[in-house]
């Protein structure tokens, strides 16, 4: 299998070369035949990576020892879902994934885009081969997964009991699938540079990637926050990590980049804007995999230093470089259509949008590279860990929120006082309703205060969008409330999508406001002993420790520490919190007796949650004193948690809305714009009329 | 006065030997009870050995000023968070115990952080020290967004005043709101559905 994946990867460099090289040729010279090469080489491509992908998967799955990664990643007892999870869950492996997944979304965008965009496929062809040729490239001569030991151990070391987690089986791939496939805008955006067709047409061919990546980033996101949650044991979700930070840049300007794209398709500006919105985008993808990988900072998901590090490094610059040539060569064909007309528009709060989501992404970056920063400037090393970013972010965070109930409300061009008082008496009136009740609550927390107040007006804001079109809707076409609904949001996709969008947003922010009262304490318990700790929404749990019981399990010895929990004297369940003691056995027998098992790893812990919709029981099981059942345990009550991951729901629903197929013209309008009574916006586009007159 | 020396007489020294070999014994047999609580059959399988809890673990004063503290294991995390969660480091635990040191020697927070800064350096902080060149790493986010939120606006202001200049002569029907309100926007759509029809 291994001269398999050797084979298939040196002849994937060869294919990824070739499909670069003739990409470019052939979007310059349009030559037919160089064009289908083109093709065909990104198809070719994505074929041979398969191949090496499974050569790599049936030498984890057949344990073959023999090969390094497969010894330093897996082992005998490892359950098979995760011997299929550690095809990324190593550095070498995970690379292969990278560029078999590349492969496969090029030759994706090779086939699903519509014939009206072909001109720029050649060169989208192009940059995708670039960026495959880049990682293949890394995986043949940094990061070899198919590299032979000397000797065969009988078995492997095993994956790291943390990853030994469903959220692993599913976090990883979620965001390797959104930064991976931000390349497949990037490369539209180039193509269109390359070609000078910088129309809105290549920001309609690449709406459903841009998408596809932001949709996969949030889950990516959101289950990475879930498995820090449930497998690190420190009871939170989010701790400023540099590699977390990393997932969230791209994240950051993707989102601002398809705010910014509406005034583009509407008014023809912010054009230069929103290739550079996309350019770094991918970038920062690049980059956050730069840091993950060459261990520059410290961060506890980083993986060991190696040499793949200066690969990223020269990368980026290559891209840097290329990318900053290419948009000084066409910034004469990048002038903006139209200008803004006032500063009370829908254009304007989108532009002060943008600011503020770069302005976080600029903050984190800044705060992730300080360390190196601090350390090259005066020699001296510092740590910025939380308390630094939520004192900068959290603030920022905050506007943000407030300009996302403005957004969709104020009018194009220009809003006039009367837009004003009619799209936001309402909304203001909500948020001021809400910080006069915190207010009289004496509500502890400021920040957390203004979110709560924030998130009131921007679900104002929200709902009167809802209630008015349903109400216009059940009045006009005599449809019940849930048809027009269900209607309202099904023929303006993209626009009620990114509302449901801007509830998970706000869903998120007011979860987050919720860490603000977390409680906490740390109690050795014998068995029947209790302990009580207060909850920030004024109950009292008791905690009665039942005892420890030990079993074999898996691959795992285990500990379980049990608690049972009661609020104000009624029970709310039994929590098991456990330590894992993971192994591997000295002979090929299952199961493994206890005089076999070699431990592998050190213990891990395994937090014991109950969710409950106000607050989280978190439960911690430390240790034993003296090797007896008396357990040390951490209690920690983290309100609204579940709502976190209800967000999260939200958020990625809202996306799926927005992108989901359908939605747009429909034969009846397209008819009536050729019989010519459809409107037009001063400003708009002419190729989007042509577009859309073109596709009837 | 001089301590009464013991003599090792034969039924000492077999006192003794028997009271080493019955634990030994009773521990051969399986789990027992230490001190009214059954010893864990594996105690090993359940991570390193835990002191009890006292109240220094939960004083909130301590808790603080260990949140402000970065554990020098190299984790990444304060060392409150450190010794309550990763049970296998032995770092956090003696920073603990050390800041109990310096708060039962009356120290306030500062001194107890100075003390810390002085022992590890200031990458000690988990935030910077907000003097010298550390204090950009709290204002440049901001002034960054301030500048460019005033450039942008300068511009947009100068570009509108320049661009509404040039269409003062025209029409300013333009000028309404061309944006439809949800309502306004499904009357639009009735209005046409019924003129297809």
């Amino acid at each position: 299998m291994t001269i398999l994946g050797n084979l298939a990867l040196w002849m994937a460099l060869l294919l990824a070369g070739w499909g670069a090289a003739i990409g470019f040729l052939g979007g310059r010279s349009r030559r037919p035949e160089l064009i289908r090469s083109a093709t065909r080489a990104t198809y070719a491509l994505c074929g041979i990576l398969i191949v090496a992908g499974v050569a790599l998967l049936t030498a984890l799955l057949r344990h073959d020892f023999n090969v390094q990664y497969v010894w330093a990643y897996t082992s005998r007892e490892l359950p098979t879902v995760y011997t299929i999870a550690a095809l990324y869950g190593g550095q070498a492996g995970s690379l292969l994934f990278w560029a078999l997944v590349l492969s496969v979304f090029a030759a994706l965008a090779q086939w699903v885009t519509p014939r009206r965009y072909s001109h720029l496929l050649p060169y989208v062809a192009a940059v995708t081969s670039v960026v495959t040729l880049f990682f293949v490239a890394v995986t043949l001569f940094a990061a070899n997964p198919f590299e032979r030991l000397a000797f065969t151990p009988t078995d492997g070391r095993g994956l790291n009991p943390q990853l030994q987690n469903p959220g692993m089986v599913i976090h990883p791939p979620m965001l390797y699938l959104g930064y991976i496939s931000i390349t497949i805008p990037f490369a539209f955006a180039v193509a269109a540079l390359f070609s000078r067709r910088l129309d809105t047409g290549w920001l309609h061919a690449i709406r459903k990637w841009t998408l596809v990546s932001w949709i996969f980033l949030s889950i990516g996101i959101t289950l990475g926050m879930w498995w820090a949650y449930v497998e690190l044991g420190w009871g939170g979700y989010w701790a400023w990590d540099p590699v977390e930070n990393a997932s969230f840049l791209p994240w950051l300007t993707m989102t601002a980049f398809l705010h910014s794209v509406m005034i583009q398709e509407k008014r023809g500006m912010l054009k230069k804007w929103n290739i550079i919105l996309v350019a770094a985008s991918f970038l920062l993808s690049i980059f956050g995999t730069f840091i993950t990988r060459s261990g520059i900072i410290s961060s506890v998901h980083s993986f060991t230093q190696s040499s793949v590090g200066y690969y990223f490094a020269g990368f980026l610059v290559l891209i840097i470089v290329s990318v900053g040539w290419l948009l000084w060569t066409r910034l004469a064909d990048l002038e903006a259509e139209a200008q803004l007309e006032s500063m009370l528009s829908r254009e304007a709060s989108f532009l002060f949008n943008n600011l503020l989501f770069v302005g976080i992404a600029f903050s984190v970056l800044w705060g992730t590279l300080f360390p190196i920063i601090s350390e090259l400037v005066r020699g001296t090393q510092v740590t910025v860990g939380p308390p630094f970013f939520n004192q900068v972010n959290v603030p920022i965070g905050l506007l943000l929120l407030g300009l996302t109930g403005v957004g969709p409300l104020i009018a194009w061009r220009k809003a006039s006082p009367g837009n004003l008082r009619r799209q936001f008496a309402v909304p203001v009136a909500a948020g001021l309703a809400t910080g006069a009740i915190l207010a009289a609550l004496r509500f502890g927390d400021f920040y957390a205060g203004v979110a709560i107040v924030l998130g009131a007006f921007v679900v104002g804001t929200v709902t009167q969008e809802f209630v008015r079109g349903v109400g216009a809707r059940h009045r006009l076409h005599r449809e019940n409330y849930a048809l027009a609904f269900a209607r309202l949001v099904g023929r303006n996709r993209r626009r009620y999508g990114g509302y449901i969008v801007h509830l998970g947003i706000v869903t998120y922010f007011v979860a987050f406001a919720g860490m603000a009262f977390k409680t906490e304490m740390e109690a050795s318990l014998r068995p029947g002993e209790s302990t009580t700790l207060r909850s920030p929404f004024g109950y009292t749990y008791s905690f009665t420790h039942l005892g420890v019981s030990q079993y074999d399990e898996l691959n795992r010895s285990v500990s379980a520490a049990t608690v049972a929990v009661d609020r104000e004297g009624e029970r709310v369940g039994i929590i098991k919190s456990e330590k894992r003691q993971h192994f591997t056995c000295a002979a090929r027998v299952s199961p493994c007796p206890p005089a076999l098992q070699r431990a592998s790893f050190e213990p891990s812990t395994e937090a014991g949650i109950e969710s409950l919709l106000r607050e989280d029981i978190y439960v911690v099981y430390a240790g034993s004193v003296a090797g007896t059942e008396e357990a040390v345990y951490r209690f920690t009550l983290n309100p609204l948690v579940w709502w976190v991951w209800f967000g999260g729901v939200v958020l990625v629903a809202g996306g799926i809305v927005t992108m989901w197929p359908g939605g747009g013209p429909t034969r009846a309008s397209l008819r009536r714009t050729q019989a010519g009574y459809a409107a037009s916006l001063t400003g708009r586009p002419a190729d989007r009329e042509t577009e859309v007159a073109g596709q009837a | 006065m001089t301590p009464t020396p013991t003599l090792l007489t034969r039924r000492r020294a077999l006192a003794a030997g028997f009271a080493a070999l019955v634990p030994a014994a009773l521990r051969a047999q399986g789990p027992q009870d230490t001190d009214g609580v059954a010893r864990l059959p594996r105690p090993d399988a359940a991570g390193q050995p835990r002191d009890r809890v006292t109240d220094y673990e939960n004083d909130p004063f301590i808790v603080g000023v260990e949140g402000k503290l970065r554990c020098t294991c190299g984790c990444n995390l304060s060392v409150y968070t450190c010794r309550t969660t990763d049970f296998t480091c032995a770092t956090s635990p003696a920073m603990h115990q050390q800041v109990i040191a310096l708060v039962e020697e009356g120290k306030t927070a500062q001194e107890i952080l100075d003390a810390f800064v002085a022992q590890h350096g200031e990458t000690v902080l988990m935030a910077p020290i907000k003097e010298g060149f550390n204090i950009a790493a709290y204002v440049v986010p901001g002034i960054a967004i301030a500048a460019a939120g005033s450039v942008m606006s300068w511009i947009l202001v100068r570009r509108m005043r320049r661009s509404a200049a040039e269409s003062a002569t025209l029409d300013d029907a333009g000028a309404e709101d061309p944006d439809l309100a949800a309502e306004d926007r499904v009357l639009l759509e009735a209005e046409l559905e019924r003129l297809e029809r």
